[in-house]
């Protein structure tokens, strides 16, 4: 085996206008190995690895491809060099079979015809490097999760990728799953195929990784064995004390808003129940698809629930229903602001005046001045930055454009806010804005049910953590009983369950 | 673009700052109203070509011509805010008039009841094809397709294929009071109705949010279902009016009447700055875009071109106004 590595992101760079995403990092990754990249959300892995894929060009710095330094403006390019990404969001097309996913671009033909015989033979023989045997005549969009990702595997490897990158593929998978995966990738390894994993589950990485490389807004900070225990890990990722950066001051919690009881909904979340104070905050924590953002929709009347109960200030909530939710007080502040939280086209004043359109409105005519003066107090109360209230919402900072959606809520009066990943894609100046608010909030008698990935955050702001496991409550912690470890070792708590 | 010009320090002398922005005002207002700049523009060649074109009973001429596609497109307007389409307008209009007449003629109704059971058509079309939309999760272009062939094979059926005269009070509506033509009445009319709509009531303002993120407004509380039946049920309503006028002015009732309209509307709110995609559009805008279509008509008329023609002028005229705006778009 050369040392020579295969890929080398060399002193990059990427700068996105004024903000500098991820700022001159070195990754090597070699034959054989498995690289892993460590960070906390919006470190910068993703933008790093997307230089590889071909889908963003360094600003600074060079890749060099066996020793050569390469330009890989796109992703044609990437897959030429050998270089596969399975990207956390999957890419087959669903209503296709297997087998034409697989070969894509490069069907067998005779005669100008598509040879179904050869597509198929060539396809089961990719799905055999994966362990996979399913027929390849099925639409991929029929196949779980787990398999899908196996099947992308399995195009990457027909492709000849010599360089596989891993972007968080156990994120939706189960226990067995993961099992089956790695089973698969230190197969790979021994076959000679480089590979470089992203995961957030820090146990994977002693049991999968040979040398992680820690990267903390956008930096290099170190690379170490993957052998490093994981407390050693966290403070590498971490970096910074967290008292600083979470300003949060405690409420004496006072009578109960928000009460949840045995809220279950079929396959996503079963029996959760808790109870949050005027006063207090709330966090969620627990691995992504753990049913976190499932409950607080279904709690904010987003989505439908089978059983259970949601009672706002004793009276409980019809199921479902959104307008009775905010009605009640209840405001959600959706994970994904761009697709669930925000008119994008729309002004600042419009959005900020959403919640309260209908609401404000008499005989059905908008209560013009109320809307105006409502956005301006509140536009000025959380500090968005803007040149003026028509100034359109898609044109702020990602900081500014969750203020705006938390402002509707501010404005509409909510007093239990739920906070859906708040800080996601905000930086560091709007993040402890938003805690502030979140203190205000508490102080004025409100409640805030905090779900975030961000453990720091979550141990930093909330007053009791609740964990969620696959779909259930795991365990609910006081702030001062908290820790990484205890919060991490209820999230990957093995709860017997009926999903599939 | 223009707004950094306007602050940048180019000019030591006060005058000619100000001319700087003067001119960067001018700048503004042309890109923010291409279409009425575009409409000018218009009827200024029209003018320069036939001096026919600028008198003031071609004018109204244009008006009326411009009317029954006007009020169609106000309707539609509603409906594109929300991202949606209506293909049926024509139809329904058609439907609508016919029923108007066969209530009048055959049942004997009064005039103005038949011209409430018109407008009762529209409305119920409009509802079906909303709640087909809203409730039955169709897409808008199939549940408005299928409307489009339902209402005028209703139409068939109720007048056998056959005109039926119109009610006294609809063939008002066609007719002119003094020198003043109702068609141009009822458009402005129907156009101060859209207009309120759309900027003063809360469900007007509710389709802007719902065109522009249907499931962001889903979660702020506004009744998505309910705004998507009511724009249906608008244009239905504004598609019944707009049927009433065109059968007024021919004092019947036609079976084929407004076919091919739907397009006609859809094309006056996309030349009027409305984007399909939803969430941006103007009652103004559409207005103009109806206007647009009328004088280009009306001009080639004048200038003795050939129907065929026409429609290809009106072809490259909606590919050349709307690829303007995308444009526009992209540089701002």
């Amino acid at each position: 085996m050369s040392d020579q590595p295969i890929l080398t992101l060399d002193h990059v760079s990427k700068r996105f206008g004024p903000i500098t995403v991820v700022d001159d990092v070195t990754v090597n990754i070699h034959r054989g190995k498995i690289q892993v990249l460590l960070g906390e959300n919006g470190a910068g892995k993703s933008t790093l690895i997307n230089m590889a894929a071909g889908v963003h060009e360094p600003s600074s710095g060079q890749i060099i491809v066996d020793g050569h330094p390469t330009r890989i403006p796109d992703t044609k390019a990437s897959e030429a060099l050998g270089i596969a990404t399975i990207h956390q969001e999957l890419q087959l097309v669903s209503s296709l079979s297997v087998a034409e996913n697989i070969m894509m671009g490069r069907l067998p033909q005779r005669f100008g015809l598509v040879d179904k015989g050869e597509m198929y033979r060539l396809a089961t023989e990719a799905l055999t490097t994966v362990g996979l045997h399913v027929d390849p005549r099925m639409p991929a969009g029929a196949l779980g999760i787990a398999r899908q990702q196996l099947v992308e595997i399995a195009k990457a490897l027909s492709l000849k990728a010599r360089l596989l990158i891993l972007d968080e593929p156990t994120a939706s998978l189960t226990k067995h799953e993961i099992e089956h995966l790695f089973g698969i990738i230190s197969q790979l390894r021994s076959e000679g195929v480089g590979m470089v994993f992203i995961s957030h589950h820090l146990e994977e990485i002693a049991a999968i990784g040979d040398s992680v490389t820690v990267i903390r807004d956008g930096k290099f900070v170190a690379e170490v064995p993957a052998t490093t225990p994981e407390p050693e890990l966290v403070r590498l990722m971490v970096g910074r004390s967290i008292d600083e950066q979470f300003p949060r001051r405690a409420t004496p919690p006072q009578e109960p808003l928000l009460s949840v009881k045995g809220l279950t909904r079929k396959g996503s979340f079963t029996d959760v129940s808790f109870e949050v104070r005027a006063g207090e905050v709330l966090g969620i924590a627990g691995l992504v698809g753990a049913g976190r953002t499932e409950v607080v929709r279904a709690i904010a009347g987003a989505d439908p629930y089978d059983t259970g109960t949601v009672i706002v200030l004793g009276k409980p909530l019809p199921k479902g229903r959104i307008a009775a939710a905010i009605a009640a007080g209840v405001g959600l502040v959706p994970e994904d602001r761009k697709a669930f939280g925000l008119v994008l086209g729309a002004s600042v004043e419009d959005n900020l005046g959403y919640a309260t359109l209908m609401s404000s409105a008499r005989y059905g005519l908008v209560d013009r001045r109320g809307q105006a003066k409502r956005a301006s107090a509140v536009a000025e109360r959380l500090a968005v930055r803007m040149r003026g209230l028509g100034q359109q919402v898609g044109a702020l900072s990602g900081g500014n454009q969750q203020k705006v959606v938390l402002g509707r809520w501010i404005s509409a009066g909510s007093r239990v806010l739920i906070l859906d990943e708040p800080t996601r894609g905000v930086d560091v100046g709007a993040k402890v804005e938003i805690y502030q608010l979140m203190n205000e909030i508490t102080a004025a008698g409100g409640a805030v049910v905090m779900v975030s990935s961000e453990l720091p955050e979550v141990l930093g702001m909330s007053d009791r953590i609740l964990v969620m496991s696959d779909g259930r409550v795991a365990g609910v912690l006081a702030a001062a009983d908290a820790d990484q470890h205890t919060v991490m070792s209820l999230a990957v708590k093995e709860v017997e369950s009926d999903r599939v | 673009m223009f707004n950094t010009q306007e602050t940048t320090p180019t000019a030591q002398k006060a005058p000619s700052a100000d001319v700087k922005s003067t001119r960067a005002k001018i700048a503004d207002f042309i890109s923010d109203n291409g279409a009425l700049v575009g409409l000018l523009v218009l009827c200024v060649a029209m003018f320069v070509a036939t001096p026919d074109f600028l008198t003031p009973n071609n004018l109204l001429n244009v008006g009326i011509q411009a009317s029954v596609v006007a009020i169609l497109a106000f309707g539609q307007t509603f409906v594109i805010v929300t991202a949606g389409i209506d293909l049926s307008v024509g139809s329904v209009a058609a439907l609508s008039a016919m029923v108007a007449a066969f209530t009048g003629q055959s049942w004997g109704m009064p005039p103005m009841v038949a011209l409430l059971f018109g407008l009762l058509t529209g409305l119920a079309a409009g509802m079906a094809s909303g709640a087909a939309t809203a409730y039955g999760k169709l897409p808008p272009f199939i549940a408005t397709l299928a409307m489009l062939s339902v209402a005028r094979g209703l139409t068939l059926v109720v007048s056998n294929g056959i005109p039926i005269p119109t009610p006294s009070v609809v063939t008002w509506l066609g007719g002119s009071v003094g020198p003043i033509p109702m068609p141009v009445v009822v458009l402005l009319v129907m156009g101060a109705i859209g207009w309120f709509i759309l900027n003063r009531l809360s469900i007007g303002r509710a389709m802007y949010a719902v065109g522009g993120n249907l499931e962001a407004a889903r979660l702020s509380g506004i009744p998505v279902k309910r705004v998507l039946v009511t724009v249906y049920a608008l244009s239905g309503i504004f598609a019944a009016v707009a049927g009433l006028v065109l059968s007024g002015r021919l004092a019947s009732a036609q079976p084929q009447a407004a076919t091919g309209y739907e397009l006609d509307s859809i094309a006056a709110v996309v030349i009027g700055g409305a984007s399909l995609a939803g969430g941006v559009g103007r009652i103004s805008g559409t207005l103009i875009g109806a206007l647009v279509l009328a004088v280009i008509r009306n001009g080639l008329n004048l200038l003795n071109v050939s129907a065929f023609w026409q429609q290809v002028i009106i072809g490259l005229v909606i590919a050349v106004a709307v690829g303007i705006d995308v444009l526009r778009r992209k540089r701002t």
